[in-house]
């Protein structure tokens, strides 16, 4: 049986703490009698039959009827599937996308259907290599579709293929993808790592246009977005989502969703100590810590980068449901809780988290400083229910060597934006108003992102967005060990250690400031009362 | 880059001797304050371009940035050091001399004086790093009263910027390089050429102090050499092909002289654009296949005209650029004194010249 979340209250004769630092670690001596560090719940138990399950989910489906029977011949279907950005780190293969498609493809192939497209839900996220489509989904799919045209991912910037769908009671647009748009059926198949995805969010984003994701991914929503991963009332993005959801349930193509939730086991062996409580490591987990952070310290940045994307985590399933949105959508939330919930009561002064090597922005790729703020402010901060685990005007503390680095291939306008309009504004209003339709109408970013492998130009700022609730509500924000005239482009305060960032955040909290660390990795949803 | 190493070259420092007047009418002048340049830099670590070798006689005394007083007189004045028909006694003088162009003489090695390009590489003139030099009255220009001797020591390579400045016409242009010349450059821009300016003017620096001083005299946009291109391709909605961008900048002002430098200039040029070289070069290896392809102009920059000396004088007067003399050095600290202009943007310096005032009080 897991344990529950918990909450350690530290004392003196609590360990140093494990922070992530990039393509590293850190243990940190967190204060006694003022620090509290939220643990995630251990990993539920994984389904014993996962191809079962699935066939089951297929066959017995929530408010709709099963599968076979919304098939026949003639009919255009179209499979839909979430992208790279998740989960993280990639999935030990086969992975899910591919165990859930291969299953839906049985029933397709009994069934006499011929025209059947998969679409890559992309969104304005990159294009993926071959070797990741081939991982997300199996080489006998993509040798079976990809050379006949019928596996692709989705272009949010070809007007040729966007059909409009309707408007909402509050104008806002709902574009899709034509051939999505078209289709008597969309299947679509969703992991579902964190609350905030899955249900109308799949479709109205992974398979939308620029218009139609600039009304909700902006900043005036964002900074009204007062839980991404809580209730779905307090989420100005959410709400937003749910109205496009609406007029595509009553105007669009009908829509099979099949959404899975997964475990928090993550890292494989020899990383799994990363997911143990630090008091609970074994002379063995202290000494592979020891050794892997005294030769990552030795290894250069691209190896140990290297290294971490290479890893694949065991992310076991712990549920499928498939059917109408909403009701797959309930059940969904409902595991996703059970896993990654955890009980706090009350805000904290400082909160301090480790921010990783990777987020969503960036499989393969390189943590820019742009996405280190969009995983500090914009997901970690945002890991909450009913209200935010630092109070506001309090401080946030991240660990991450925040070096002013970017991979080229995957995110050319996230260099431009950090040369050129962080220089000018961290204000994600301001940038909006100033920048954002520069970079969005740029005819050199949509070539790289419709036929390359970047990040759509208007990218950046999203991600910069993401954090914008964070940034409203942080007194101030610091990084423990960055580069400090990158982290002080980014807006924030650099800081040697974490003992100065400690003394930095007392001109906001004072000296006997409470502290929370929200200890990573593993995912988990801060209960807070 | 010049003088790196901070070598002193064939340099030597010897005790002065008056040099005799080469006709009747020249003056002598004894140097108040004497500047040092790239170009200086650049001879004396040899890295100059053999070009130079029939337009110098040896041995000569470096120097053209030369504030002075002209000897048995009470005038203060800075030197044109350009050596044209009418200081080597050319009559009639050649076609470019009489329009006024100085700068394009086609009698450099010529005439009664001996080769050189400039006062400061000629064996006849002396030059200005050192107490007394001679000039002919035609190369004298009088320093305001109210400007300081720092103020007028930069008149010279601000004339060289005021006659590049020239050119600017008020389309986007990119300044290459923010050593003195190039914030120069940008500081005659901005002060002369301001009204009919109506797009962005970039520079590129690579220090912090030169990208204060770039944003400080007017530059809308300071960048690293690294951001630049990114900066014009996205600034002029370009494409990219290999690393050259479709679109790009109608002018740019190469202040540095460099391949590097002239390589990055055609990349960020727009077709039919110009790329005006303000810095020295010396041997350069371009890939040019651009510069054909895309109709793409290469124009020198060659030092200035007279009425480029009265530009110079506003411009500094504008942007009290006397501020920009960071170091001065007595003529016995040669070395240290070229050490540190050779890693002035490094050490946070725009110009380091040499003063010779306290020599002349002594003499006095």
């Amino acid at each position: 049986m897991p344990r529950p979340g918990f909450v350690l209250e530290v004392d003196r004769s609590t360990p140093s703490i494990m922070f992530w630092r990039g393509e590293n670690f850190s243990l940190e001596k967190l204060p006694a009698g003022r620090s509290r560090v939220i643990y995630p719940p251990e990993p539920l138990e994984a389904l014993k039959d996962i191809d079962g399950a699935i066939r089951h989910a297929l066959l017995n489906p929530h408010d709709q009827d099963p599968l076979p029977t919304q098939l026949f011949p003639g009919m255009k279907l179209t499979i839909a599937f979430d992208d790279v950005s998740l989960p993280l780190p990639k999935m030990r293969r086969p992975d899910t996308r591919q165990r859930v498609i291969e299953a839906v493809l049985d029933l397709v192939a009994a069934a006499g259907v011929d025209d059947v497209h998969l679409i890559a839900a992309l969104g304005l996220h990159r294009r993926m290599h071959e070797y990741e489509l081939r991982h997300a989904l199996g080489d006998r799919i993509y040798d079976s579709f990809y050379p006949r045209g019928m596996l692709y991912q989705h272009d949010a910037e070809d007007p040729d293929n966007l059909a409009i769908i309707g408007t909402t009671d509050h104008g806002e647009v709902l574009e899709i993808n034509k051939r999505a748009a078209e289709s008597d059926l969309i299947i679509y198949v969703n992991i579902n790592s964190v609350s905030m995805d899955g249900g109308w969010k799949s479709i109205t984003t992974g398979l939308a246009s620029y218009r139609c994701l600039s009304h909700h991914h902006n900043p005036e929503t964002l900074e009204n977005t007062r839980s991404l991963m809580g209730h779905r009332h307090q989420s100005a993005l959410h709400t937003s989502v749910w109205r496009m959801g609406k007029v595509l349930k009553d105007n669009g193509p009908k829509i099979f969703q099949i959404e899975t939730t997964l475990n928090t086991d993550m890292f494989p062996a020899p990383f799994d100590f990363l997911s143990k409580r630090e008091w609970e490591w074994t002379a063995r987990d202290r000494a592979t810590f020891l050794a892997t952070t005294k030769s990552l310290n030795r290894t250069p940045i691209k190896l140990a980068r290297k290294i971490f994307h290479n890893m694949e985590g065991p992310h076991q399933m712990t549920s499928v449901q498939a059917g109408e949105t909403d009701a797959v959508h309930k059940l969904t939330l409902e595991k996703v809780y059970e896993q990654q919930l955890v009980e706090v009561v009350g805000q904290t002064d400082i909160l301090t988290m480790g921010i990783p090597y990777v987020c969503p922005y960036n499989p393969d790729g390189v943590m820019n400083p742009i996405l280190v703020m969009c995983m500090g402010l914009g997901y970690l901060f945002n890991m909450y229910r009913n209200k935010p685990l630092v109070r506001e005007g309090g401080v946030i503390i991240m660990t991450h060597p925040c070096y002013r680095d970017f991979n080229p291939v995957h995110h050319p306008s996230y260099i431009d934006f950090f040369d050129q309009v962080l220089a000018d504004t961290t204000s994600p209003a301001e940038m909006s108003r100033k920048w954002e339709k520069q970079y969005a109408e740029d005819e050199w970013y949509k070539h790289l992102y419709r036929t390359g492998n970047a990040y759509h130009g208007v990218h950046p700022f999203y991600a910069w967005y993401w954090g914008a609730h964070g940034l409203q509500h942080a007194g101030k924000v610091i990084i423990v060990g960055g580069d400090p005239p990158t982290v002080r482009r980014l807006g924030f305060t650099p800081a040697s250690t974490m003992d100065d960032a400690f003394e930095i955040a007392s001109d906001v909290v004072g000296r006997n400031a409470t502290i929370t660390h929200l200890h990573a990795p593993a995912l988990l949803v801060a209960d807070v009362q | 880059m010049p003088g790196a190493g901070a070598s002193v070259g064939p340099l030597d420092l010897e005790s002065d001797e008056l040099l005799p007047l080469p006709t009747a009418d020249w003056v002598r002048l004894r140097t108040r304050m004497a500047g040092i340049c790239g170009s200086d830099l650049s001879l004396i670590d040899g890295t100059a371009s053999a070009y130079f070798d029939p337009l110098v006689s040896y041995p000569f005394t470096p120097g053209h940035e030369v504030v002075a007083d002209v000897e048995g007189t009470d005038r203060r004045v800075v030197l044109v050091p350009v050596l044209s028909c009418i200081t080597r006694g050319i009559n009639p003088v050649c076609p470019a001399c009489a329009t006024g162009q100085i700068n394009l003489c086609e009698r450099a090695a010529f005439g009664h004086l001996s080769p050189g390009l400039q006062s400061g590489f000629c064996s006849d003139t002396g030059g200005g790093w050192s107490h007394q030099m001679v000039a002919h009255p035609s190369q004298l220009i009088d320093v305001p009263v109210e400007f300081t001797d720092e103020a007028a020591v930069l008149i010279e390579p601000t004339a060289c910027a005021a006659h590049a400045a020239a050119r600017y016409t008020g389309n986007a242009t990119v300044i290459i390089g923010a050593g003195t010349l190039g914030l120069l450059t940008l500081a005659a821009i901005t002060a002369t050429r301001d009204k009919v300016r109506s797009a962005p003017i970039v520079v590129t620096a690579r220090y912090a102090e030169q990208k204060r001083l770039a944003k400080e005299l007017g530059a809308d946009v300071v960048c690293s050499t690294d951001e630049m291109p990114r900066y014009v391709r996205s600034s002029t909605n370009s494409l990219v092909f290999g690393d050259q961008l479709t679109c790009g900048t109608p002018h740019v002002i190469d202040c540095v002289g460099s391949s590097d430098s002239l390589q990055q200039a055609l990349r960020v040029v727009a077709p039919g654009g110009e790329v005006q070289v303000v810095g020295m070069p010396s041997n350069v290896s371009l890939e040019l296949t651009s510069l054909w392809h895309r109709e793409v102009a290469i124009r020198g920059c060659y030092a200035y005209t007279h009425a480029d000396f009265h530009t110079a004088i506003d411009v500094i007067r504008h942007h009290d650029l006397g501020r920009l003399v960071s170091a001065t050095y007595p003529l016995k600290d040669y070395t240290d004194a070229i050490a540190h202009a050779a890693a002035a943007g490094r050490r946070g310096a725009v110009k380091v010249a040499f003063d010779l005032r306290a020599v002349e009080l002594k003499g006095s």
